[in-house]
């Protein structure tokens, strides 16, 4: 077989048609997958500022539940988590019928909590290292001000940080957006979720599974280029100079 | 540069050609891919093991083709690539024979035939019709019959949501996440209503059998290929009818006649 027919016979192996005749299930899958990225990691920033500060503080009453939560939700898999909250609250009769059941029966709103809270943990100790690394002159001249602590954190200390914390806050961005595709567990029909139906229906995994990924790799390299632009814009200071 | 791409090539072709080498060899031991979650025709027993009707019905079958049989635990979804793979050589996981699976894969006779039923809490009083379904949630097994079943007649109105496996589908039928569930008639019935969580629970709507999602009952799947193996089921399974072997194995886990014909 020459190199002609193996590169026709693989083109012949990928069945187009099945990915052109499904192309709105991925589509609508791509809008779920960015809808949960997206409002985990909303969630999770909101949660994590506040404990990112406790964690900076000396006092053990103030850190230590927050280190707790971080050590809990980082030593354990995410998926076990979604499983807590997914199959283990709904096996409770009092949370069946509890408040909070109209929210917990849906598996979209479970699978943000438990992604928000993971990512929560994450991203508290992206912003505790970038706090912690505050250059000791800016907080001086702050306080030199005679600004209050509220002040000094809001306009001096956070915005430093998160500056600082960008590049690594990215990664976080993007292992958000993958670990997503776990939602596909608790019935959700995101991208992964899509390709699961597509592979089950036609039996073909190949095509599926390479269309899922495709997917994936367009929104990371979106994810990519708008931060690499961010960071141009808010990092202008730290780059190094070129001559 | 040019040998890295001829082994590159040879490695794929290799790779993308899974069938042949099984052919035309005698069958002394044959792997059998069971599903493990589909009590009671197959669960995970304590110790690990999978018991249940098929994985005894397999037994008898292989007693009869006087071959050994090894159980291989796989789920539901990926039981038609593990077969082509090949991680076995036979599906025995009560999977119906329909015209799509049958471009893949070749079907045994039919080895047992039960209808399909909708099944939902106790006096939900739900009419199973585009008007009364409209906006339920309908629980399935994701890539089984009902599956399609359930998309082709009403993925416009009902929200369906799918399942790994029958199990999961209970667990939130209890939970209150779905409004009803649709399988197997037997299998509703003895792996959820006659246990102490599905009490609550009652099969409403009629008998789906239509050939065209309901294929022609439950057959081992096989590969294409492998036509001395599926000779040797054809035989086997009309040996256990006719000796009676097949009808007293079936007393020992059901009450009605589960061959239908």
């Amino acid at each position: 077989m020459d190199g002609g027919t193996l590169q026709a016979s693989i083109l012949q192996f990928f069945d187009y048609q099945v990915i052109i005749d499904n192309w709105q299930l991925y589509l609508s899958g791509v809008f779920v997958t960015l809808q949960l990225t997206a409002l985990s990691l909303i969630l999770g920033f909101v949660l994590a500022v506040p404990m990112s500060i406790m964690l900076t503080s000396r006092k053990p009453w103030v850190w230590m539940p927050v280190w707790l939560y971080v050590y809990c939700f980082r030593g354990t898999p995410l998926l076990i988590q979604l499983f807590l909250l997914y199959y283990g609250a709904g096996q409770f009769a009092f949370i069946r019928e509890g408040f909070l059941w109209p929210f917990l029966r849906e598996a979209w709103f479970c699978a943000i909590i438990a992604m928000g809270l993971n990512t929560a943990a994450y991203q508290a100790e992206i912003f505790r290292g970038a706090i912690a690394t505050t250059p000791r002159g800016e907080i001086e001249a702050a306080r030199a001000f005679g600004m209050s602590p509220f002040r000094l954190y809001s306009r001096i200390i956070l915005p430093s940080s998160f500056r600082r914390a960008l590049p690594a806050y990215v990664n976080e961005v993007i292992f958000s957006l993958q670990s997503t595709s776990l939602a596909s567990l608790v019935t959700l029909i995101d991208i992964t979720g899509a390709a699961r139906i597509v592979n089950s229906r036609y039996y073909t995994p190949y095509e599926a599974f390479l269309s899922a990924a495709v997917l994936y790799l367009v929104i990371t390299f979106v994810i990519i280029w708008l931060a690499g632009g961010l960071e141009r814009r808010w990092n202008v200071h730290l780059a190094r100079p070129t001559s | 540069m040019k040998l890295v791409v001829a082994t590159c090539a040879a490695v794929l072709a290799l790779a993308l050609n899974t069938v042949s080498p099984l052919q035309a060899k005698e069958w002394k031991t044959v792997r059998v891919g069971l599903e493990g979650d589909y009590p009671p025709f197959s669960s995970v027993g304590p110790d690990g093991k999978i018991v249940g009707w098929e994985v005894d019905y397999m037994n008898l079958l292989c007693e009869h083709m006087k071959v050994k049989c090894t159980p291989v635990q796989q789920d539901f979804d990926g039981m038609i690539p593990a077969l082509q793979a090949p991680k076995f050589d036979a599906i025995m996981a009560s999977m119906s024979i329909t015209d799509v699976r049958k471009k893949q894969i070749a079907f045994s006779v039919s080895y047992y035939n039960t209808p399909t039923r909708f099944v939902a809490k106790k006096g939900a009083n739900i009419e199973i019709s585009p008007a009364g379904l409209k906006g339920k949630k309908i629980g399935v097994q994701r890539s089984t019959i009902q599956d399609n079943y359930l998309t082709d007649n009403y993925a416009s109105v009902a929200e369906i949501v799918r399942y790994g496996s029958q199990d999961d589908m209970f667990l939130d039928l209890v939970a209150g996440r779905l409004d009803l569930g649709l399988g197997d008639s037997l299998q509703i019935s003895d792996g959820f209503i006659k246990t102490d969580r599905g009490k609550d629970f009652e099969m409403i709507g009629p008998n789906l059998t239509d050939s065209k999602w309901f294929g022609d009952g439950v057959g081992v799947g096989l590969r294409k290929q492998d036509d001395d193996l599926k000779k040797m089921f054809d035989t086997a399974i009309a040996e256990t009818l006719k000796d009676g072997s097949y009808q007293a194995l079936e007393k020992k886990y059901f009450d009605i006649d589960i061959y239908g014909g």
